[in-house]
């Protein structure tokens, strides 16, 4: 598949799933609010140029809402009488440093300090409509939208100088926030400039960013903004806003999934001092000074669910086999030439099964929200992704118009992709209506996100391959059960190729997780190309350059191979190499991994990660770092040991204390490689780096053992025959 | 209700009106306005709501309101003197041990716990000392190294 394709692919991949179809509608920006709040003295800039080409656009046809980006740069960017600049972005900060690196990018831009510059994100009265902080898009999509009005500020800043002087706007500099004659010596500040209205003025027709070879902030390791604030314990999530009059919510959970209310008496609750008690059809919850006043109500009503037959976990694989849907959408298949045809023309030929089982997100902040209303109006804080679907959801509850409700999205404590739903939102402010205007705060338990949040889908994946005499594959036939089709297109060369993702109804309640279906499906293509390897009786570095074209891919190998030594010489029982390898998201990760086996004890170790990573021109190291690093260890939960266990409709595991996730125990010697193309558009980094931990570790388990590890959760120490 | 269980939490003084048999995390977090101690899990798991009590670190999500009384209790926000941070909140800092930050005030309290008892803590240590500790975002080789640092400036002050 060529570069243009796998783009193309790339678009369609469908954010599939999502829980409640979000209205259209249009949204009118706030900018009252903006004026009252951010005050005179703006550079309100004439129409930015290509704005329709930036407009981030969500995953099409599942009822998710977009909306023209706004083409004036003053909705993105405002400079105050003071020269201190605000950048507005709808997304959400949630650990992976898009605060910082947004930052960088307008100060390189526009020619100002780093610390002159703060960024307001994800805010639905003040900042630009964002479909959500998911799908590594954000670096893609919100950093070229701003260094491009970035550009046209600075520009308008220079011609505005030009004009008072009366010199060429060529002869001009725009640097450290103020425009210089350096002819002259004479100095006008960014925010002299601004201060007369710009509105009228049109941007040149032509204006390129600066290339990254020029970036002078950006590119930079410059540590998180606000760093102090998260090591004093300053910073205020949303768990920890505690407005004045805040009353404390919690609802009362049904016994199991899809469980109905059928009897309902709160004759014992009724009279509690100072407590609302709301129900609603099935939701029942309520709302106290205290939170443990709240559960005390709770505690007291007196309730009758109706339960129904649920799956469990160890019939859910088969059940997704026998389940899935006809698809006969083309969307969900892909084919080229002729795999009968193919395999017939195969030396070697392969088919296999894996199995990929729930995991949590488990996000250390669990999910919650304060919200309050003030008449009709509603303000909801809250740690979500998505804070505009969240918005749009509210207001279709409640019945109130979109712009009669405010999502703010204070920093937030992690989400990995789990905080796409608007729950906890919807709960504190259904509790809020019924509390005469207090605020009401609700905070999930560990115990209600392991069970009441979503999932990362199981899945199974069938593999049908062959190779021929030469070592190139001549047939692949590779089909997704459930879990989904990010990155199944392989990044390999093959004439005779068909994929398809099969739908099948939820078991689960399913969503996004870091990397969505990639994961999977890179577990199942390279422990299957591993395999093809050692079939063809060839190194599994080599087997995949034999069938590599895309120079991307092959210089992660390459960087990733050199660091680990690949091939590596075994110096003790029970060593073992793998490695894997894919790019997904326009970002390429080849990942190396040591284990060490010991049959004794009957454990296996992790000893050692190589990772190479490459998104195009990196613009913070420092964080793209953490970020690498942190999706690798991350990456070690799911391949070795999470799964989560449910039968009846319950969780068997929705604790920390049997939800085994990564620990500092856990964590082998890591090295991460980060290519710097800077003649590359930068690419998301958050989810691709975990994509080849599974197989890659798989695949070393192989190497030491010859057993051939194909379900997630790897497990590997219950398959050390004696 | 009680007239009150006197507490003290960074030197000061409070008088805390919960039930005595609050786990003292509520308690810093919802009535005293400490918010700086996190909620991570409330059984104990994850020491995110790591405190110190009488120097050692604690899980403030286990430990009663009364028991905690009458015994001195430092908290994330307790840490910084002055506007000078605790070297171990510098080490944090100057290591970008983070990402989300919603375990840090947990890692950094138990890390000063960690190099009160042990001034120069070997990596396994410092690995069996944090192995309570949950970090989602996989900042693990960073907190070591954070841990290592402020041990070393430690050092150096101590001589």
């Amino acid at each position: 598949m060529s570069q243009a394709e796998r783009a193309f692919a790339i678009d369609l991949e469908p954010e599939r799933y999502e829980f409640r179809a979000v209205p259209m509608h249009q949204f009118a920006l706030g900018r009252r609010e903006f004026f009252k709040i951010f005050g005179a003295g703006l550079a309100v800039f004439a129409v930015a140029k290509d704005v329709s080409a930036m407009q981030e656009t969500a995953p099409p046809g599942r009822g998710f809402h977009n909306e023209e980006l706004p083409k004036e740069i003053g909705a993105w960017l405002h400079i105050g009488e003071d020269g201190t600049v605000t950048g507005f972005a709808g997304k959400a900060e949630i650990g992976q440093n898009i605060r910082t690196t947004l930052t960088q990018t307008i100060a390189d831009e526009l020619g100002v300090r780093f610390e002159s510059v703060r960024m307001v994100l994800a805010d639905t009265a003040l900042t630009p409509f964002d479909a959500g902080t998911f799908g590594s898009r954000s670096t893609p999509t919100i950093t070229p939208q701003l260094r491009r009005v970035s550009s046209a500020a600075r520009d308008l800043l220079l011609e505005k100088a030009a004009k008072q002087w009366n010199v060429p706007v060529t002869k001009l500099v725009a640097l450290d926030g103020k425009v210089t004659d350096p002819a002259s010596g004479r100095s006008l500040r960014y925010a002299e400039l601004a201060r007369e209205d710009l509105r009228e003025r049109q941007p040149p027709a032509q204006d390129p960013v600066k290339p990254a070879s020029e970036w002078t902030i950006a590119g930079k390791p410059i540590p998180k903004v606000d760093a102090r604030e998260f090591v004093t314990g300053a910073h205020r999530y949303t768990t920890d806003l505690r407005p004045d009059e805040m009353l404390r919510g919690k609802v009362l959970r049904p016994p199991s999934f899809g469980a109905t209310l059928i009897a309902y008496d709160d004759s014992a609750a009724k009279n509690l001092p100072d407590v609302v008690i709301v129900r609603d059809g099935d939701f029942v919850g309520a709302a106290a000074p205290t939170v443990a006043a709240a559960e005390h109500a709770l505690a007291v009503l007196k309730v009758q669910w109706k339960e129904l037959p649920q799956i469990s976990d160890r019939e859910i694989f088969s059940y997704l086999k026998k389940n899935a849907q006809p698809s006969g959408e083309d969307r969900f298949r892909q084919t080229k030439g002729s795999v009968a045809e193919g395999m017939a023309a195969a030396a070697k030929k392969l088919e296999a099964r894996y199995t990929v089982a729930y995991i949590a997100h488990a996000p250390l902040e669990p999910r919650a929200a304060v919200a309050q209303w003030t008449g009709d109006k509603l303000n909801v804080w809250m740690g979500t992704q998505r804070p505009f679907a969240v918005r749009d959801d509210l207001a279709a509850v409640f019945h109130v118009a979109e712009k009669n409700v405010r999502v703010i999205v204070p920093d937030t404590g992690s989400a990995y992709g789990g905080k796409h739903t608007s729950d906890a939102g919807m709960e504190a402010a259904r509790l809020a209506r019924a509390a005469g205007g207090r605020p009401v705060k609700l905070v999930w338990t560990r115990e209600e996100e392991f069970t009441w949040a979503y999932f990362r889908p199981a899945g199974v994946i069938e593999v049908k391959s062959g190779v021929a005499a030469d070592g190139k594959l001549s047939a692949w036939e590779f089909h997704n059960y459930h879990s989904g089709m990010s990155a199944i297109e392989p990044p390999y060369e093959v004439a005779n190729l068909l994929t398809e993702y099969h739908q099948v109804p939820l078991v689960l309640r399913s969503g996004s997780y870091r990397g969505l279906a990639a994961t999977a499906n890179h577990f199942a293509r390279e422990t299957h190309m591993d395999a093809l390897a050692h079939l063809a009786a060839m190194d599994p570095l080599e087997f995949r350059m034999n069938n590599l074209a895309d120079a991307r891919m092959r210089a992660v190998l390459e960087a990733g191979a050199k660091a680990f030594g690949w091939p590596r010489q075994k110096h003790t029982e029970g060593q073992g190499f793998g490695v894997a390898a894919g790019c997904e998201k326009g970002s390429y990760v080849a990942t190396f991994a040591e284990i060490s086996v010991d049959r004794k004890t009957g454990t296996v170790a992790v000893k050692k990660l190589v990772e190479a990573f490459e998104c195009g021109a990196i613009v913070n190291p420092d964080g793209l770092r953490n970020q690498v690093v942190g999706a690798m260890i991350q990456g070690l939960g799911g391949a070795l040991f999470e799964a989560i266990e449910f039968e009846k409709g319950r969780i068997g595991n929705a604790h920390f204390a049997n939800y085994r996730v990564p620990r500092f125990r856990d964590v082998p010697e890591i090295e991460a490689i980060l290519l710097d193309r800077k003649d590359l558009a930068s690419a998301g980094a958050g989810e691709t780096p975990i994509m080849a931990i599974a197989p890659s570790i798989g695949n070393a388990f192989y190497d030491a053992t010859k057993v051939r590890l194909v379900n997630l959760p790897l497990r590997p120490e219950l398959h050390l025959a004696g | 209700m009680a007239a009150g269980i006197e507490l003290e939490v960074n030197g000061k003084r409070y008088t805390a009106s919960y039930p005595p048999e609050t786990p003292l995390l509520y308690v810093l977090r919802d009535e005293l306005g400490l918010t700086g101690t996190k909620y991570g899990c409330g059984e104990g798991s994850c020491g995110a709501c790591t405190v110190l009590i009488n120097g050692a670190a604690r899980r403030s999500c286990q430990i009663s309101l009364s028991a905690a009384a009458g015994r001195p209790v430092t908290t994330i926000e307790g840490l910084e003197k002055n506007g000078v941070l605790h070297p171990v909140q510098q080490a944090f800092l100057d290591a970008g041990a983070f990402q989300c930050a919603y375990c840090t005030s947990g890692m950094i309290m138990s890390s000063v716990s960690l190099l009160k008892s042990n001034a120069n803590p070997s990596k396994e240590q410092i690995v069996q000392s944090l192995q309570g500790n949950i970090c989602r975002c996989g900042t693990h080789p960073r907190i070591i190294e954070a841990v290592q640092k402020a041990a070393g400036k430690q050092q150096e002050h101590a001589k």
